[in-house]
């Protein structure tokens, strides 16, 4: 995308007034989106995004700044802008690695991480991938229209019920590079495809919702697996299902969570918790408990980006490190936090699952990421789940005597300084006698994350995931999600009925 | 869909307020020469509108005296709507490089061929009403050098730090200003040219007395440096993480609640979501047909009004270029008024309400609201309380994605605040639910407070109580 005589002279800017690490991240990115609507093909749109995003750090500052201009000048004046920092102190001084840098390991990190100019060649791409990916932009739209109608179609006759029909399908491609003065030359070719759709059901009771999406890391072959009639109907029965649903209850009650209803509960419950940025400033439950039991035994918990085209999933991060399976949560033990680029090598210690490749990348575990390259990257999850385990999901719902059954969830959010998180239910029924039994309406679950995983007591055999979108400080990056069927002892369920 | 804490932050939607007649800024590009010369291009029988947004940002986050990062960028593009017969396109670039502004015009005559003919499809038409005159550009906001920005932050954070023995940790101080410029031409014969500033400063505190941490977040807003209060935000990111020091989970049951104003800008966003003229003409809002009802407690006024100064989103054109007005949609109770954009209007058989937003150059208009208000009453919120038996002031929720569906109404999100006994704040509370449905929560309403409140956000803040919810903990 850029060559390495342009990489290399932006570097040297970005490093000219005194920086320890500069790093250049160009991208390029086109998508296309459409959506069909009260039975019309709406507005398509299309478009595309190229611009470089050059980070400097000095000491424990960074400085950013990005361009849409490429060429060699434009980039040495983003280089130039992201560099002011190494001429600034807090108090308007100068400041150089040396007064800031601490000591001992990290002080020699920085001098290792002088600019070297020759990068170590991490040449992702397409390669091995290219064989079986059908780009978006090689498959008509019309093409792309069609499966609209199709949702549309199959949604209206799931029922007369059914009164509002939402299809949206969207596509992207992402390539980039990045590079730093570490020696890192890393590149990535990302295609993204997703088709989502959402009805209105209308009853004597009002209206309902029900919404389904597919969402993968991979081209347009995703449609020679899956049937868009199948999200349709999902989508469909989902609000049909709900239309004579009654408040769900108020209080606490065990939950039994059917396998690939969402897996946020794990997103938020621990994931973020689980993210070095939190860690390092101390602003997590789960900071200072590596080694601890901090869940249930039943609980092993992988943040896993190499997941094959999973929606979380890219061959390398947007610091250039490559995608890695990290075990979180071993047994229910705390086994390791999640770290960027940045947090990992200002740790400068490998950490236990065979990570870093002895040189640059030392102690990433391949999860920072980014927006885009208007975004500084910071610690993020992929692909987050659960590991299955043995129970019968069946018998787990016998031997619930009385519960909620969450057939579906929606999005969630947390307070990782608190632990405290809530998590939407979008599809439940009531648990009575051991059987499942009358719908329920939406509602938020609310518990806190090490107390709701400790009383995770029943695990099955079963598995799948699901795509999401997280959103974290302003920015919104693609993420996975799965677990098997569970069951949580108690949790708090935020319905007006009683309990 | 996961999400994370929100944090709240100066909008970058360069459409979202604007400057009547909106010269460009110093050392913005001359947007409006280049949307005119796009819309120039129009070929017989085809409507083209061009949109271009411009900003710059300066952003400063600080930790425990150092500055963490510092961000300094441009940002612009364009997106492009073009219509024929029924049928609109739209694409958009990253770039306002004219080979790029090219191909995404080539783009969006393609795509308009994709679409289902529907007579109610194309641009706004110019309808006589003046754009009011707002001055949303503030004279001095170049003043402060990036120096002094970082140091502001720096000054929030050890305010904070040192502002309450119990404030353990200071998780991030931030400083963060935006000036955007937007031009907006059609074939149409629209025009509309908009430039703002904002800055905005935020903290986030993490308070604890021994037990379970809590944390807050304060913030100052305004249009220039100069109209920050470092004291104010500080004070704020205090009382918020310490108010609820050593909260526990409470019993379930059904009580009365005070929301707190930050918390009721929320639930007026969700009901304007509910009154989008979009949602009523698709059948997706559950007030399509009320027109004239009573939805609501008598007590309850709801404006929406960007032409008041005072909205963090205060505008002169909405999305599609036409004039803000004033549009009450809720008149002591009873249902006034959807808000439209020019499709869902022409669809209604109704005009626009000058309500079409837009997320920047890469999104196309909708209906949305930027500047909701409710009608203060005359009751602080501590009166408030005072006329409580059994009830919880909420101070934040969350979940607000997750919990409310704004088509069947169902209404519940996580909850934190203090409960009411006896007409007196008793024991704060965490890790509880609050559930009602959107509409007996209107209908509940029992008092509104005078403690009006313009946010960083598209509603403004009120003190809000109603009757009869539930509160789900234990």
């Amino acid at each position: 995308m850029l060559n390495p005589q342009v990489v290399d002279s932006t570097l040297a800017v970005a490093l000219s007034k005194g920086g320890d690490f500069a790093e250049i991240f160009v991208e390029d990115r086109q998508a296309t989106g459409t959506s069909l609507d009260d039975g019309k093909i709406e507005e398509m749109s299309s478009g595309r995004n190229r611009g470089a995003g050059i980070r400097v750090i000095v000491g424990e500052t960074t400085g950013f700044a990005h361009t849409t201009d490429l060429s060699e000048e434009g980039l040495a004046k983003a280089a130039m802008a992201a560099a002011a920092v190494a001429t600034r102190s807090p108090q308007g001084g100068t400041v150089s690695a040396g007064d800031v840098g601490g000591s001992g390991a990290g002080l020699r990190e920085m001098e290792a991480g002088r600019f070297k100019g020759t990068y170590e060649p991490l040449l992702a791409k397409l390669s091995g991938r290219e064989g079986r990916v059908i780009l978006p932009e090689s498959v008509p739209k019309s093409r792309k229209v069609e499966l609209l109608r199709q949702a549309d179609e199959i949604a209206r006759a799931q029922g007369g019920a059914i009164a509002q029909v939402m299809a949206g399908y969207g596509d992207s491609r992402r390539r980039f590079l990045v590079a730093n003065s570490d020696g890192v030359w890393a590149e990535d070719d990302q295609v993204r495809t997703r088709i989502s759709v959402s009805c209105v059901a209308v009853g004597d009771a009002g209206m309902q919702t029900g919404y389904e999406s597919v969402a993968e890391t991979v081209g347009f072959e995703l449609f020679e697996k899956v049937k868009v009639e199948e999200v349709a109907a999902a989508a469909a029965d989902r609000a049909l299902a709900k239309l004579n649903a009654r408040p769900a209850p108020s209080g606490a009650l065990p939950v039994v969570l059917k396998g690939g209803s969402g897996g946020i509960l794990f997103h938020e419950a621990c994931g973020h918790g689980l993210e070095a940025d939190h860690i390092v400033k101390d602003s997590s439950v789960y900071a200072g408990k590596v080694g601890e039991l901090v869940a249930s035994p039943l609980v092993t918990l992988v943040d896993d980006g190499m997941m094959a085209g999973e929606w979380g999933n890219f061959l390398v991060d947007d610091e250039g490190m490559p995608a890695k399976r990290n075990v979180l949560i071993e047994n229910g033990v705390l086994t390791d936090y999640m770290w960027d680029y940045v947090r990992g090598r200002k740790r400068g210690v490998p950490s236990g699952q065979g990570r870093g490749r002895g040189g640059a990348g030392l102690g990433s575990s391949g999860n920072g990421r980014r927006q885009s390259y208007e975004h500084l990257p910071m610690v993020r999850m992929t692909n987050t789940y659960l590991i299955a385990g043995s129970d019968d999901p069946d018998e787990i719902v016998a031997q619930t005597p009385r519960g909620v059954y969450v057939a579906k969830l929606g999005g969630g959010q947390v307070n990782t300084t608190t632990g405290d998180f809530v998590f939407g239910m979008v599809e439940a029924y009531l648990i009575e006698d051991g059987r499942i039994t009358e719908p329920l309406r939406d509602a938020n679950l609310i518990g806190n994350g090490p107390e709701v995983l400790r009383r995770i007591d029943a695990v099955a055999g079963d598995f799948s995931m699901s795509p999401g979108t997280c959103g974290k400080d302003g920015q919104s990056v693609p993420v996975g999600c799965g677990q098997p069927t569970l069951r949580i002892t108690e949790v708090t369920i935020g319905g007006t009925a009683g309990a | 869909m996961p999400e994370t804490k929100t944090q709240m932050n100066p909008s970058h939607e360069g459409n979202q307020a604007d400057r009547r007649r909106g010269a460009t800024p110093e050392g913005a590009p001359d947007l409006g020469q280049l949307v005119a010369g796009i819309v120039g291009q129009a070929k017989s029988g085809e409507d083209i509108e061009a949109f271009a947004g411009w900003d710059r940002e300066v952003s400063v986050r600080t930790y425990e005296g150092e500055i963490e990062h510092l961000v300094s960028a441009e940002s612009a593009g364009v997106g492009i709507r073009v219509v024929s017969a029924g049928k609109a396109g739209f694409a958009y670039c990253g770039t306002l490089d004219r080979s790029a502004i090219a191909e995404a015009l080539a783009e969006a005559r393609d795509n308009l061929t994709f679409a289902t003919p529907d007579e109610f499809v194309g641009l706004a038409e110019p309808d006589g009403v003046v754009a009011p005159d707002l001055e949303l550009i503030a004279n001095d906001f170049a003043e402060l050098d990036t120096t002094a920005k970082v140091a502001m932050a720096l000054e929030l954070e050890s305010k904070v730090a040192e502002g309450d023995k119990r404030i353990k940790k200071v998780e991030s101080s931030n400083y963060s200003d935006v000036i955007w410029h937007s031009a907006l031409a059609s074939t149409k014969g629209i025009q509309a040219s908009t430039s703002a500033t904002r800055a905005f400063i935020h903290a986030v505190a993490i308070a604890s007395d021994g037990g379970e941490p809590r944390t807050g977040v304060g913030y100052s807003v305004g249009k220039a440096p100069g109209e920050l209060s470092v004291d104010e935000a500080a004070r704020d990111a205090i009382e918020r993480s310490t108010l609820l020091l050593g909260a526990k989970k409470p019993k379930s049951g059904r009580l009365d609640v005070v929301f707190d104003p930050r918390v009721t800008s929320t639930l007026l966003s969700i009901l304007a979501g509910t009154l989008s003229g979009e949602a009523v003409e698709k059948g997706r809002s559950l007030f399509a047909g009320r027109m004239g009802e009573d939805i609501g407690s008598e007590l309850l006024t709801v404006t929406e009004d960007p032409t008041d100064p005072k909205a963090y989103l205060a505008s002169c054109y909405d999305g599609e270029g036409l004039a803000t007005r004033r549009t009450e949609l809720v008149s002591k109770g009873v249902l006034s008024a959807y808000l439209y954009d020019s499709y869902s209007a022409r669809r209604a058989g109704t005009k626009s309400t000058g309500s079409a937003v837009r997320s920047g150059f890469q999104g196309t208009p909708g209906v949305g609201a930027r500047a909701l208000s409710c009608q203060p009453g005359d009751l602080t919120q501590a009166e408030m309380i005072a006329g409580i038996e059994n009830g919880i002031l909420v101070t934040s929720i969350s979940g607000v994605h997750s919990g409310v569906n704004p088509i069947s109404g169902d209404f519940s999100v996580g909850a934190e605040g203090v409960l009411i006994r006896s007409g007196k704040l008793a024991e704060p509370v965490k890790e509880a639910t609050i559930a009602s449905t959107i509409q007996r929560m209107l209908l509940g309403v029992s008092a509104v407070g005078s403690d009006v409140e313009w946010m960083p956000s598209s509603a403004a803040g009120v003190s809000l109580a109603m009757a009869d919810v539930s509160l789900s903990g234990d």
